[in-house]
């Protein structure tokens, strides 16, 4: 892949963003911003809240108060790739098929479902039943969703989890790839992920709300 | 239009390679409709009067059974979360579940209904408007279902409580699906059916997803 | 003196806050209390002593003066459900959600009542307790709706994330409830042509109903007194749940 700009510039900005469930402020007055081509990793202990931000930014949880957008963009435009700690693969169905179905429900505007596969290193697996790929199988499958439709924020929870050193390596290629392109990350994650450009990378500690 | 389609015939095919689970349905509908003859005695005429009310709640309880199948697991393994980001509009993600449910837990019953016709002593005429009335009215049951089952996807023994809620709410599908059988204003039961189901069809995609919506919040 | 740069507070506000609404609402109680008994006491009185006996039901008409104003409650309290229901989706108002939430027993409770004062009075009149009549059919299926909805709420652990669920629930029953009500009155014609009872059949003389509104405001004013006071105790509950959960992410209570 070239490392030709995608999307248009864009930047997510956060202002005095305070997230939680049940009412409850797990971080409270965030500020950030993230410009394309940056990544922000989120660092903190269990329960500091990494999770619940990301899905905030994902808007499937409301923030407690104040606001976050993502400027320059266009508002029909479907913005954003979540990859949760779930990882949405149907056993039942073979990994292409797992692939094609969210292919066609994203929008299939990015890499075809076979190099999406073999960029992730599943590519002689597309036939295989998702139920007989290991952990770390199905998180490379997941991340291939990543690739078959182009949004130009993506938000990881946990991106290397059940991933062997391949994996993790891959991650951070899978990043820098999407940065280039004029990407945004945000990400969560308490291994080490290597970029190619050091500058591209904030971190936000989270936690130790008082 | 594509993703709908696709959103379709992705939960067909989930449903069919499910290990059985439509045989599973079909079964326990023709099963309680044939184990009330053996609870009030095998009178034909008996059988015969009461014939398109068992027939109507068997179906009922089949299509209670396949609730449990139609936001849970998707709702455990994180792809209704990505449903939401996806390029088709969530409520009609929902209403492209709901008609998969309907593909898959009322018109197979259908389809065995003259299994129970005949085993209930149906005579023909009532036959034929079951099959019409079953047809016009199921769709309104699987819409009271699908909201039943949304608003219970994130209680984890939700598929208990889901019955409590939608018996009530299909009590009038069960009066004008057997009042267009059996009653002297059959036809007026059948037009009042139709326009139930598409009421229904019509309201419960979007209280649906905005149960879904809510429930991850 | 300084100048006060807060926006002053709307009413509307004022009451979001669940500290802001027990007070406001809790000088409320007493008087409103008061008024309830004085209420039921002068109905009390006009309906057993001063007004007249039917001339078939004899003294048993009496029980229409409890029985009407339950009825007539435990689809008050739907209302008053559906509205707060609307609340907590259009506008998020917590205490809407409060509002909610207490109302729901209380309308199992008055729509019990009716059924149940409605069997007693059946047995002298109709000769039976229960009669698949269409207005007693669907009370009876009202009350499934109020207990289904109250299961539902017991049946989620974090009540502020039940909320929103148990609404759109609620304004599903409450589009519902005509339909149900009207399918169940085609249905009691269709099976029992001839109507046995009426309560609004002909015109009441005012000896009756004078006491029958008395009655009416007094069962009405109960149900706010008890809803205030269930919403009290809603809040205190909650906010005991929020220190609990301070507590256990390690913060002081």
């Amino acid at each position: 892949m070239t490392g030709r700009q995608v999307f248009p510039p864009l930047t997510l900005r956060a202002e005095g963003l305070s997230c939680g469930r049940g009412g409850m402020a797990l971080s409270q007055d965030l500020v950030f911003s993230v410009p394309s081509g940056q990544c922000l990793l989120l660092r903190g202990a269990n329960g500091a809240g990494k999770s619940t931000l990301l899905l905030t930014l994902a808007r499937i949880i409301r923030p407690l108060s104040g606001s976050f957008g993502i400027d320059g963009a266009d508002e029909d435009m479907p913005l954003i790739h979540y990859c949760g700690h779930r990882n949405a693969i149907k056993p039942r169905l073979s990994v292409c098929e797992n692939l094609d179905f969210w292919r066609t429900m994203n929008g299939a505007n990015g890499v075809s479902s076979q190099a999406a596969l073999a960029r992730v290193g599943l590519g002689h697996l597309g036939d295989l039943d998702a139920g007989f790929l290991s952990a770390g199988q199905t998180r490379r499958l997941a991340l291939a969703r990543l690739l078959v439709s182009l949004r130009p924020l993506w938000l990881l929870d946990e991106p290397t989890a059940a991933l062997d050193v391949d994996g993790h390596a891959l991650v951070g290629q899978l990043i820098d790839t999407h940065l280039a392109m004029g990407g945004m990350v945000v990400a969560a994650t308490h291994d080490p992920i290597s970029l190619s450009k050091a500058e591209q990378v904030q971190t936000l500690q989270l936690g130790a709300v008082s | 239009m594509n993703a709908f389609v696709r959103m379709l015939t992705h939960e067909l095919r989930l449903a069919l390679r499910g290990g059985g689970d439509v045989l599973t349905l079909v079964l326990f509908f023709v099963i309680v409709g044939a184990i009330v003859p053996f609870a009030i005695g095998p009178d034909q005429a008996l059988l015969a009067r009461i014939a398109p009310g068992i027939v109507w709640i068997a179906a009922f309880l089949a299509m209670l059974l396949g609730l449990e199948r139609l936001f849970r697991p998707d709702y455990e393994d994180g792809s209704l979360i990505l449903l939401r980001h996806a390029a088709l509009p969530f409520s009609l993600t929902v209403a492209a579940k709901i008609a998969a449910h309907w593909l898959v837990s009322a018109l197979p019953l259908i389809i065995a209904s003259p299994i129970l016709a005949m085993l209930l002593a149906m005579d023909g005429e009532a036959f034929w408007r079951s099959i019409l009335s079953l047809l016009l009215g199921t769709p309104a049951l699987a819409a009271f279902g699908a909201v039943g089952a949304a608003v219970t996807v994130s209680i984890r023994r939700g598929g208990l409580i889901a019955p409590i809620l939608i018996a009530p709410l299909s009590i009038p599908v069960l009066i004008f699906g057997v009042g267009a059988i059996t009653g002297q204003q059959a036809q007026a039961a059948m037009l009042f059916l139709a326009a139930l189901s598409l009421m229904a069809l019509a309201l419960a995609p979007f209280a649906a997803a905005l149960a879904i919506s809510s429930a991850e919040d | 003196m300084s100048i006060d740069t807060a926006p002053k507070q709307s009413w509307w506000n004022r009451i979001a806050h669940p500290g802001q609404f027990v007070r406001w609402t809790q000088p409320l109680l007493w008087p409103l209390t008061a008024i309830t008994v004085a209420l039921f006491l002068v109905g009390l009185w006009f309906a057993l002593f001063n007004s007249p006996q039917d001339y078939q039901m004899g003294d048993t008409v009496r029980i229409m003066y409890v029985h009407v104003p339950n009825a007539w409650l435990s689809q008050f309290v739907y209302g008053t459900m559906a509205v707060s229901a609307l609340g907590t989706l259009v506008w998020r108002h917590p205490m809407a959600d409060v509002s909610m939430k207490a109302a729901a027993p209380l309308g199992a409770l008055f729509t019990a009542l009716a059924l149940f004062t409605g069997a007693l009075w059946g047995r002298p009149t109709w000769g039976t307790f229960w009669e698949w009549d269409g207005r007693m059919t669907s009370t009876l299926v009202l009350l499934f709706i109020y207990l289904g909805i109250i299961a539902l709420w017991r049946a989620f652990d974090d009540q502020l994330r039940a909320a929103r669920i148990v609404a759109v629930f609620t304004l599903v029953g409450a589009i519902n409830i005509p339909i149900i009500k009207f399918s169940v009155d085609w249905w009691s014609t269709l099976h029992q042509p001839a109507s046995v009872f009426r309560a609004d059949g002909p015109r009441m003389p005012p000896s009756i109903l004078t006491p029958l509104m008395v009655m009416f405001a007094a069962f009405t004013f109960l149900f706010v007194v008890l809803q205030l006071k269930a919403m009290h105790t809603e809040i205190k509950r909650r906010r005991i749940a929020t220190l609990q959960r301070r507590v256990a992410q390690g913060q002081p209570a």
